[in-house]
């Protein structure tokens, strides 16, 4: 079967001096979910970036849905409105309420009708448990119910796949299990996702597999329990133990 | 020395001639700052261009227009210009002075509230598969909006005063329409001053308006201002 998402020998560099990314592989097969970690500065954001042609590659190539982002007559506006992403600051748009927050994309993007996108958000709403909160402004919520609106924002652009750039990293500790909650089941529904995330108890629970970056290589990609039973590498064992202790 | 005339003060002050006056400069002064606006903000764009001689020309008009003053810009469009055939009414040549200096303000105080828009705010617009001008539409010119209000009312402001250099050119315009009936009368403080007092009503007017647009742009910023 092939990859929903497949990224071969991908090269980046910012600016001649500074390559970020170095020939990292990755393939991601439909309702798998990947977790992304490694030290900070190692490219983990960089690479999501490229997944959906946010930041331009030099070498490689990368394909969703057989789809080439790398080639250049791919329509990469089309492409994005298929891959939903959410950001470490979620990004909601501060001058537009939560449920235009969660319409924009569908009526400007796919030319939905405003009546048609605004069931889908309030629907979407429901499921993140803030549908009491559609009509306030992003800057009258918590960062936790901002990050589900921004998860809900990019389910409704119905994605075939959803990255997530450490979701939850900017929140405090006691809104980081109501983010995680949605992002489980949203992984048990099946959806395709990769995640980078150093959150390794969400790793555990959902994760198929889990990669390991540094230095902008994808260093290790095993499956979940090789992974936290056996790393292979020593920068991985070591990563761990790092984290783990916290 | 004849004193100061209370019934010649008052009697200006509801004279239909210079009321009309101060309508041509508030009309002046909305048709400034709106075709300012437009043009400023392509200036600003072109400013902003990957393209160097695109951004080599913003700043270079930008360089000019605010390197010169208002007064010489006049009078070169008005009465230089004919010299090498090229003629406008004076209306035309104060509109032309106006716009081209508002623009030039107006394309840096546009170009930084772009600027002032967080990048992730873009780039989140962009992973939806939002184009470049939808972006700039519905999620950039937006929020740069109320940035730029503070200074661009600062702008409107001036502007509401700088009309009055337009009389030089004999625009007839609130200031220039004083001096005509300074002339015939010879009331000179009583016409400045009723002159004066129209200037400080059209400012203060607009300063009220300004407050009650920052209200409205500041919506999802301001936790107090929400709703
Ligand atoms: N736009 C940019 N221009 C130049 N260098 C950049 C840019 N974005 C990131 N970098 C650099 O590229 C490297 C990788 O950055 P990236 O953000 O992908 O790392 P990361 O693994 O996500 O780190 P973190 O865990 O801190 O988020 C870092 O050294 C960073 O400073
Ligand atoms: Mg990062």
């Amino acid at each position: 079967m092939t990859p929903l998402i497949s990224l071969k020998g991908v090269d980046k560099w910012y600016g001649p001096g500074f390559q970020v990314l170095r020939g990292c592989s990755l393939d991601v097969a439909r309702g798998e979910v990947v977790v992304v970690c490694g030290p900070s500065g190692s490219g983990k954001s960089t690479l999501i970036k490229c997944v959906n042609g946010l930041e331009p590659v030099q070498g490689g190539s990368i394909a969703i849905e057989a789809a080439e982002v790398t080639d250049p007559k791919t329509d990469m506006t089309k492409l994005r409105a298929r891959v939903g992403m959410v950001f470490q600051h979620f990004e909601l748009f501060p001058h537009m309420s939560v449920l235009d927050n969660l319409c924009i994309g569908p009526q400007k993007v796919m030319g939905r009708p405003r009546a048609e996108a605004e069931a889908k958000a309030m629907a979407l709403l429901e499921r993140v448990g803030l549908a009491a909160h559609a009509a306030k402004f992003p800057i009258q919520l918590s960062g936790g119910q901002q990050q589900r609106v921004a998860i809900a924002r990019a389910l409704a652009m119905d994605p075939v796949a959803m990255l997530f750039d450490e979701p939850t990293s900017a929140l405090d500790p006691e809104m980081i299990n109501e983010v995680l909650d949605v992002m489980v089941e949203l992984a048990r529904e099946g959806m395709t996702m990769i995640v980078v995330t150093h959150e390794m108890g969400f790793a555990r629970r959902v994760a198929d597999r889990v990669v390991f970056m540094d230095g902008g290589e994808v260093i290790e990609d095993s499956p979940k329990d090789d992974f936290f039973g056996a790393p292979k590498s020593p920068r991985a064992v070591e990563f761990l133990s790092k984290i783990l202790q916290h | 020395m004849h004193g100061w005339n209370w019934t010649g003060f008052f009697e200006y002050l509801t004279n239909g001639y210079l009321f009309q006056g101060a309508l041509v400069t508030l009309g002046l002064t909305v048709a400034s700052i709106t075709l300012g606006l437009v043009l400023g903000f392509v200036i600003a764009l072109l400013r902003m261009s990957p393209l160097k001689p695109l951004r080599w020309f913003a700043h270079f008009y930008i360089w000019l227009f605010r390197g010169t003053p208002v007064l010489v810009q006049l009078i070169i469009i008005y009465t230089g210009l004919p010299q090498i055939g090229i003629r406008f009414t004076v209306l035309e040549s104060t509109l032309i002075g106006l716009v081209m200096n508002e623009a030039a303000y107006l394309a840096e105080i546009i170009r930084s509230g772009i600027n002032a828009v967080p990048r992730g705010q873009s780039n989140a617009a962009r992973a939806i598969g939002m184009k470049d001008w939808q972006i700039m539409r519905y999620i950039v010119a937006p929020q740069a909006t109320r940035i730029i209000i503070p200074p661009l009312g600062n702008s409107v402001n001036g502007c509401l005063k700088t009309t009055s250099i337009a009389s030089v050119i004999s625009m007839e315009e609130l200031l220039r329409r004083t001096q005509v009936l300074i002339q015939e009368k010879f009331m000179v403080l009583e016409l400045f001053v009723v002159a004066a007092l129209y200037y400080l009503i059209m400012t203060t007017a607009w300063d009220f308006v300004q407050r009650r647009i920052e209200r409205r742009f500041g919506r999802g910023f301001d936790i107090s201002a929400g709703h």
